[in-house]
């Protein structure tokens, strides 16, 4: 299979501080691709780079075969990739279904003039996009909400919202920043098994996530982060035995196997 | 009962504009004294402008402080051009909003990477450039003595020259305003400024050009205040740069948020209710400012969302909507 996002020596450095060092990785299409890491491990500042909200320091980015790094977000977003927030950023005052709405703006073609003078232009686009977002609120089982004001909604509505706008914009690659965050053990179930729904459906979905449960069942192949530097990348059983990550979480010397079998 | 208020609502929606520019329609006929028919005018002027100035504060969540430095461009340029090359009225309406709309773009190129108060700052002082322009470019605009004898506009042998007539292009100007920008706030680019002001990073990453339609969002709202003041100048006859201080400016603001911002009716509310409240405290003078300025805290404490702040206004939305859902979930 091929890559369909790459990243080759890709760093970010804020002054003196080196959120991001020297990352290599390579999604393939069709994955579901978990990246994982203590807190401050360059996570979101890595995916924020990505996505086009910081231009890599050193290194590239590329999306297929196309060179992405250093472009602004809307141009990534135009040629494919889509995310969401760690800390949920909806359009809080507007409804969902406007939240959705928004999403099809890469899609419509409608220019000022075209809608002072409803012109044949405005009024595909129109449909359009009121016949697939009302469609993308279905599949995504957020109908009932369409005309609430999508501030209002409890948190783990919020976060499907946010899911179903990126999907609006039938993103080659959809990137997800803690989608299970805030979420209940049910909710979280019922999150992966939407994630494994929309990957049958062929997307490829990259995530950031604390739940390792969630991540170990979800995800195809990992990426570990410390600070700001790779410490392992591989299956999910891989990253499970791997020493750098063990050390990673619970520091360095006695971890807890050892310390039984020392004890015993 | 709650039901049947919201079960209005479909209707007073669809019908409502209509009916509205109806009654203002007939309002000339039923009213004669002309002292009220230049009140009329003025609340529908600054309905247009105190709109155009929401299309930027209100939908795109910028801020702009100065609108009556496009506003004054509007006038002179239709003032210069009619006294001093009998240039059509009806041609320099249109031209005056382009090249407010032009210096609507100059002053967004170099803003379009601040937001709130760092913005609101730098329209303030271009509104205070323009006026000082104005002021001191003797040649052009007349300096101190301003701009005499603007020749009133004509329509076939009509001649608008006084209130009663005039009264309809006012009303002209406003109702165009309003049916334009109602598409245009339905639509894709309606849905991408607002988008700016709920959240830009977030607009930046669907996919919305956001410094692109920041600048189109202040142009547009340059344009029907550079209209406006074209409006205004053969009206008034006489215009100089005392008309178009930052006072004028701060007025046009606070009709945007008694009325309330990001919803299309409430800048007319805020005309109504601001040119009605100028004209009944006349007799404290300058004490009325107080009373605008009490009435502002009032509005932020009780109804921050303005006169007109319903389903689709930014401020409203934890109230008004949530009565709305409630009232909705009952019903089932």
């Amino acid at each position: 299979m091929s890559a369909i996002l790459r990243a080759e020596g890709v760093c970010k450095y804020f002054g003196g501080l080196k959120a991001v060092e020297a990352v290599d990785m390579e999604i393939a299409q069709g994955d579901i691709f978990g990246i994982i890491g203590p807190n401050g491990a360059g996570k979101t500042t890595f995916f924020n780079v990505c996505t086009g909200i910081y231009a890599p320091t050193q290194g590239r980015i590329y999306l297929g075969d196309e060179d992405i790094s250093g472009l602004s977000p809307d141009k990534v977003a135009a040629r494919g990739m889509a995310r969401t927030f760690q800390n949920i950023q909806l359009f809080k005052y507007l409804t969902v279904r406007d939240n959705v709405k928004i999403g099809f703006h890469l899609h419509a073609k409608t220019r000022l003039w075209d809608a002072v003078l409803h012109t044949e232009t405005y009024r595909k686009d129109e449909k359009l996009i009121n016949e697939e977002s009302e469609a993308i609120l279905d599949r995504v089982g957020l109908s009932r909400y369409s005309g609430t004001m999508a501030g209002m909604l409890p948190y783990g509505v919020q976060r499907r919202v946010e899911i179903a706008r990126a999907l609006a914009l039938e993103p080659r690659l959809l990137l997800l920043d803690e989608p299970a965050a805030g979420m209940n053990p049910q909710e979280t179930m019922e999150l992966a098994e939407f994630i494994r729904t929309l990957n049958a459906d062929g997307y490829t979905i990259v995530l950031i996530e604390h739940d390792m449960r969630f991540v170990m069942n979800t995800c195809n192949r990992i990426l570990v982060l410390n600070f700001g530097k790779k410490i392992c990348e591989g299956t999910p059983d891989t990253v499970r035995a791997d020493r750098n990550v063990h050390e990673a979480y619970f520091g360095k010397g006695l971890i807890a196997g050892e310390a039984v079998k020392k004890r015993a | 009962m709650k039901q049947a208020v919201y079960g209005l609502a479909g209707p007073v929606k669809k019908y409502g504009p209509l009916v509205l520019l109806g009654i203002f329609l007939l309002l000339p006929l039923l009213i004669t004294k002309t002292y009220i028919l230049g009140l009329l005018c003025r609340v529908l002027m600054y309905a247009t402008l105190a709109g155009s100035l929401n299309v930027i504060n209100g939908y795109s969540g910028q801020m702009c402080i100065g609108h009556a430095g496009f506003f004054c461009i509007g006038s002179y340029v239709e003032a210069i051009l009619a006294t001093r090359f009998g240039i059509s009225f009806w041609l320099l309406l249109p031209l005056a909003g382009a090249v407010a709309a032009l210096m609507g773009l100059m002053v967004a190129l170099p803003t379009l990477k601040m937001r709130g108060v760092y913005l609101a700052i730098i329209t303030l002082g271009f509104s205070e450039i323009i006026r000082l322009i104005a002021l001191n470019w003797t040649e052009v605009t007349g300096g101190a003595m301003g701009i005499k004898n603007i020749p009133v506009p004509q329509l076939g042998g009509l001649e608008f020259s006084n209130a009663r007539t005039y009264y309809y292009i006012f009303l002209g100007v406003a109702a165009l305003f309003l049916f334009v920008t109602r598409r245009v706030v339905r639509s894709r680019i309606g849905r991408a400024w607002m988008s700016i002001r709920e959240d830009q990073l977030a607009a930046r990453s669907l996919g919305v050009n956001t410094p692109a339609y920041k600048a189109v969002n202040f142009m547009y709202g340059a344009f029907w205040a550079g209209i406006v003041g074209a409006a205004y100048a053969p009206y008034a006859r006489f215009i100089d740069s005392t008309i178009y201080s930052l006072d004028e400016g701060f007025n046009i603001l606070s009709m945007v948020i008694v009325g309330g911002s990001g919803t299309l009716m409430g800048p007319l509310a805020g005309s109504v209710v601001i040119n009605a409240l100028t004209e009944l405290l006349r007799p404290i003078g300058q004490w009325r400012m107080v009373a605008y300025g009490v009435l502002i805290i009032v509005m932020m404490w009780f109804r921050p969302q303005g006169l007109i702040g319903a389903s689709d206004s930014v401020l409203a939305g934890r109230d008004i909507k949530a009565k709305k859902q409630k009232a909705k979930e009952d019903a089932k």
